[in-house]
């Protein structure tokens, strides 16, 4: 035996091909744009305010302060009934839509998957114009009927928003794993005697547990890191985002240290929660490939209407904000923009895109650079963690998935404290857009990294060698081979990317300047003046945005419309 | 064009995990030669470490005179064939088959010419302009065939090519396989676990366990005198039973656990010495009769047109259970008489065909039986 380990110790040439560079750039920029601020957030958080020297006093603070940990408490308890709320509405969505005959349920998909692409501030702003303490549904009830409708604002409002905009997503993921379920096994339940809501428990439920579970997580996180909603519905309803934001921004009490703490406590929050769901997920592991898919039924009668009207109405209820925003958007207003008139107009619009056509501009110059930098960084990502697995991929997946489970809020007030001063020599990084750019890199690649590694993952390694062993070099064989086979999928990944991308606001509220605003700020500038006509023409603008990107996303995917976002 | 392959003391592992500790043989020009093994035995392992896709820990590849040890799986003018065939999606047929083309410098009209040939060669020309997703199982296979062999490689590696056919597909194939390697004159590496399928294609069959070369001859010598007991219960279906190898007066007997007692006259020299033996007895080497052998009662019988298998339990014996045989049932073969199937549960008489019958040390490492011819000796392996 020992004569053969000396022999394994006969090294073969270490091959050093160019991939080996790209995981160098790609670590140093996470190291430098992300673990490097996050270190600098963690330093921040332990400096006293006054002194600058390393001490507990933001923590302390923040313990004493009753109404900061309030807000916390608030932030967790809107973010576990959001994901109750969404799970209850949107897996039954699911399961009336794929398992039986809905009459326009292709119209429905569209209208769920429209919703989900609309950014949940955008809802937020709708239902206070349509039913905030003027709005048209609030006087119409009041006038006609002479009910007082409870206030939409608070925690009720910020929960309705966030559970229509969110159940989309939960339709989405579920509707994707019906479609994995064989049809068989629901045949054999029937067979042995378990039907209706008993199957519907016992089998179904069971089956697209790790779903359910994965979509839970997304809706928890998305709706602890939201910032618009709460901004914008919340009134007095004090959440975790905002403060951070009024922490940072405070025009009374600026403080900086005390906002990377609080950003801090929100890591820790967000991976535990990712920790937990990860552990439930373990519990639920197999892989289910439908051979036949499940027949949609036609169910009787009554039972068919009932379905009807719940998913019309469910979808309805989620869509209803978008078409309300778009109507205001054509409504007179006056000059100021600031009351409504009577009668139809695009003096909105005109006033929209002559104030603010830089926005427009600002947007799509930064996502558009940002979508395609995402999305090399995906393409190369995958293909260096799926096909090159060593400890410094391995890694870099690790890193890039890291933003995953820190909102949005952290890493602007992250990005801000590290890269407002000269770092390294370098000139000071802020201001401009290249640090929005490097946010929403940031930000966004996990989604469009993971749907790329799945496609990958799904291309056998075979066709690969296939091509290297008929002569292509590497290189060639990845442009010729590999790449246009991921081409599809990565593209509608980009799609999505695209619209998260537009829509964001988390982020980019801490980082832009009047010279980068873009079209979300702008509409949350307009909204905070009190120029509800203005802010509907800006977001009006921003849904046909996404619509347009729906439309193409269904062209590439041809209609199927992919489980993920 | 065709070169043979030469292996001196291939070495692989994984980390600490040595999965080939060292392993060495020869594939003649020409040849058809397959690595035949259970899964997990390193046979597919050492496939790709020929064609390059897995690094070589240590030892010598030559193609020919060429050490290819180093030298970039891109340039070792190899043709693959896959078990999933691995046909690029996104390309016609006929683009395909062209791919490998691509990568020579060659006129359009030579490249058209040689894609055309090869499409003819498989059977394919009709689908040239067909999408993969539109072709069978077994006409995939025939796209892969033509592009891994319109390249004029030095030799052809197949890694369990039939496997995702259907049973009927997958001997339909075995013939063209055979038929095409013979047409081009190609040296080829063939990978498979299916000992029919490597015994119908093979002009030699190396017979491969843990990362070890068995046995590596013409499939008859394979079948009829294997090396060892694994070799011997891999290849074929064998009864394995206790026995006893005792000398007197220069004469080898054999007693089973019966007593039953019969002279075998083709023992090795150096093995004739008092042992315990187990014997390979293959279905086909047992004749029922009603005067001499073990006694045996019939347990069950199938009757299968041509032949007719008989399952028998004997105190006599002692079964030795193997993976894919756990029963204490001997199994026997006959060729269907025109008389009644013998019922069950009748006493007979089982009698070995002792020109044919092998038989092994107790620890099964050795054939003690004249007539081995095992390659694996010429390579330099232990």
């Amino acid at each position: 035996m020992n004569t053969k380990k000396k022999n394994i110790v006969q090294k073969q040439k270490k091959n050093y091909d160019s991939w080996v560079i790209v995981t160098f750039v790609l670590l140093a920029f996470y190291l430098f744009f992300m673990i490097y601020p996050m270190i600098s957030l963690v330093k921040q958080s332990f400096m006293d305010k006054e002194t600058g020297v390393f001490s507990m006093v933001n923590y302390l603070e923040f313990i004493n302060n009753k109404s900061n940990v309030l807000a916390l408490q608030h932030s967790f308890k809107v973010s576990v009934w959001v994901t109750v709320f969404s799970l209850i509405l949107g897996v039954p969505l699911a399961y009336f839509t794929t398992c039986y005959k809905i009459k326009g349920s292709m119209i429905l998909r569209v209208l769920i998957i429209l919703s989900s692409m609309s950014p949940p501030f955008v809802g937020a702003f709708s239902w206070v114009v349509f039913a905030g303490n003027n709005g048209i549904f609030t006087r119409f009830m009041k006038n006609v009927f002479n009910i007082k409708m409870p206030s939409i604002y608070g925690f009720n409002g910020i929960v309705l928003v966030m559970s229509l905009s969110f159940l989309s997503l939960v339709y989405l993921y579920v509707t994707g794993a019906l479609k994995n379920i064989d049809n068989s096994l629901v045949e054999a339940s029937s067979n042995l005697g378990t039907t209706g809501i008993k199957r519907f428990m016992k089998v179904i439920i069971p089956l697209i547990m790790p779903t359910m579970l994965a979509s839970a997580l997304m809706v928890f996180m998305r709706a602890f890191a939201d910032f618009g909603t709460p901004v914008f519905i919340g009134k007095g309803y004090q959440v975790f985002t905002v403060l951070i934001y009024d922490q940072y921004s405070g025009e009374m009490s600026q403080n900086k240290a005390y906002a990377a703490a609080l950003s801090v406590i929100a890591i820790i929050i967000t991976t535990v929660i990712f920790l937990l769901q990860k552990w439930a997920n373990s519990k639920f592991t197999f892989t289910m490939n439908a051979l036949h898919p499940i027949e949609q039924k036609k169910a009787k009668p009554l039972q068919s209407f009932l379905m009807h009207f719940y998913c019309y109405f469910i979808t309805l209820l989620a869509f209803l904000p978008q078409i309300y925003v778009i109507f205001t958007s054509f409504q007179r207003t006056s000059e100021s923009g600031l009351i409504f008139k009577k009668g139809f107009s695009l003096n909105s619009y005109r006033y929209v895109l002559e104030a603010y056509s830089d926005t427009i501009w600002n947007t799509i110059k930064i996502a558009v650079t940002a979508l395609l930098l995402v999305v090399l960084l995906a393409v190369v990502c995958a293909y260096l963690v799926v096909r090159r697995k060593n400890i410094m991929n391995q890694t870099l997946d690790i890193l890039t998935m890291m933003p995953y489970i820190i909102p949005g809020s952290v890493i602007g007030v992250a990005l801000i404290v590290s890269f407002n001063r000269s770092v390294m020599g370098l000139p000071v990084l802020t201001g401009g857009p290249f640090i929005m750019i490097v946010a929403l890199i940031i930000r966004r690649s996990p989604y469009t990294i993971r749907s790329s590694v799945a496609i990958l993952q799904q291309i056998p390694q075979t066709i690969e060698e296939a091509s290297i062993s008929l002569g292509s070099s590497k290189a060639k064989t990845f442009f010729k081979v590999t790449l246009p086979m991921m081409l599809n999928g990565v593209i509608s990944g980009a799609i999505l990317s695209w619209v998260s991308i537009i829509t964001e606001l988390s982020t980019a509220i801490y980082l832009f300047t009047y010279r980068t605003r873009t079209m979300t700020i702008s509409v949350y500038e307009l909204v905070t003046k009190g120029s509800y006509g203005y802010a509907s023409a800006m977001a009006a603008i921003l849904t046909l945005f996404t619509t347009i990107s729906l439309i193409l996303y269904m062209v590439v995917t041809k209609g199927e419309g992919s489980g993920t976002a | 064009m065709s070169v043979g392959i030469k292996i001196n003391h291939a070495v692989k592992a994984y980390g600490d995990n040595v999965v080939i500790p060292d392993l060495s043989l020869e594939v003649k020009d020409g040849e058809f030669f397959t690595l035949l093994g259970p899964s997990g035995c390193g046979k597919t392992t050492l496939l790709r470490m020929i064609a390059g896709f897995n690094s070589i820990e240590g030892g010598d590849f030559y193609f020919g005179d060429k050490r290819i040890n180093n030298i970039d799986p891109a340039k070792r003018n190899i043709g693959m064939v896959f078990q999933n065939y691995a046909i690029f999606p996104h390309l016609t047929v006929e683009k395909n088959v062209q791919f490998g083309l691509k990568n020579r410098k060659m006129s359009k009209e030579e490249m058209n010419a040689l894609t055309e040939e090869f499409m003819k060669l498989m059977h394919i020309e009709e689908y040239k302009d067909r999408m993969p997703e539109r072709l069978s199982g077994g006409q995939q296979q025939r796209v892969a065939l033509a592009r891994a062999l319109v390249i004029k490689p030095d030799v052809l590696l197949m890694d369990e090519p039939l496997s995702n056919l259907d049973a009927k597909l997958r001997v339909e194939m075995r013939t063209v396989i055979k038929q095409i390697q013979r047409e081009v004159g190609i040296t080829n590496v063939y990978v498979t676990h299916d000992q029919e399928e490597a015994m119908s294609v093979s002009d030699r069959i190396a017979v491969m366990n843990e990362g070890e070369i068995q046995h590596i001859g013409k499939p008859k010598d394979i079948y009829q005198r294997p090396a060892n007991l694994f070799v011997a219960s891999f290849i074929g279906r064998t009864n394995l039973a206790n026995g006893k190898l005792t000398v007197k007066n220069g004469k080898c007997i054999i007693s089973m656990a019966d007593g039953y007692e019969f002279e075998m006259d083709n023992i090795l020299e150096e093995e004739q010495h008092d042992q315990d033996v187990i014997l390979a007895i293959r279905p086909e080497e047992l004749v029922i009769n009603d005067k001499e052998g073990i006694h045996a009662k019939v347990d069950d019988s199938v009757f299968l047109g041509l032949n007719t298998h008989y399952y028998v339990l004997s105190d006599a014996v002692h079964c030795i259970h193997t993976e894919d045989k756990d029963d204490d049932r001997f199994e026997l073969i006959q060729e269907s008489l025109i008389d009644e199937i013998i019922p069950n549960g009748t006493d007979v008489r089982l009698k070995i065909k002792k020109e044919k019958v092998n038989v092994f040390t107790a620890d099964g490492s050795k054939n003690i039986v004249k007539g081995v011819k095992n390659d694996k000796y010429l390579y330099g392996n232990d």
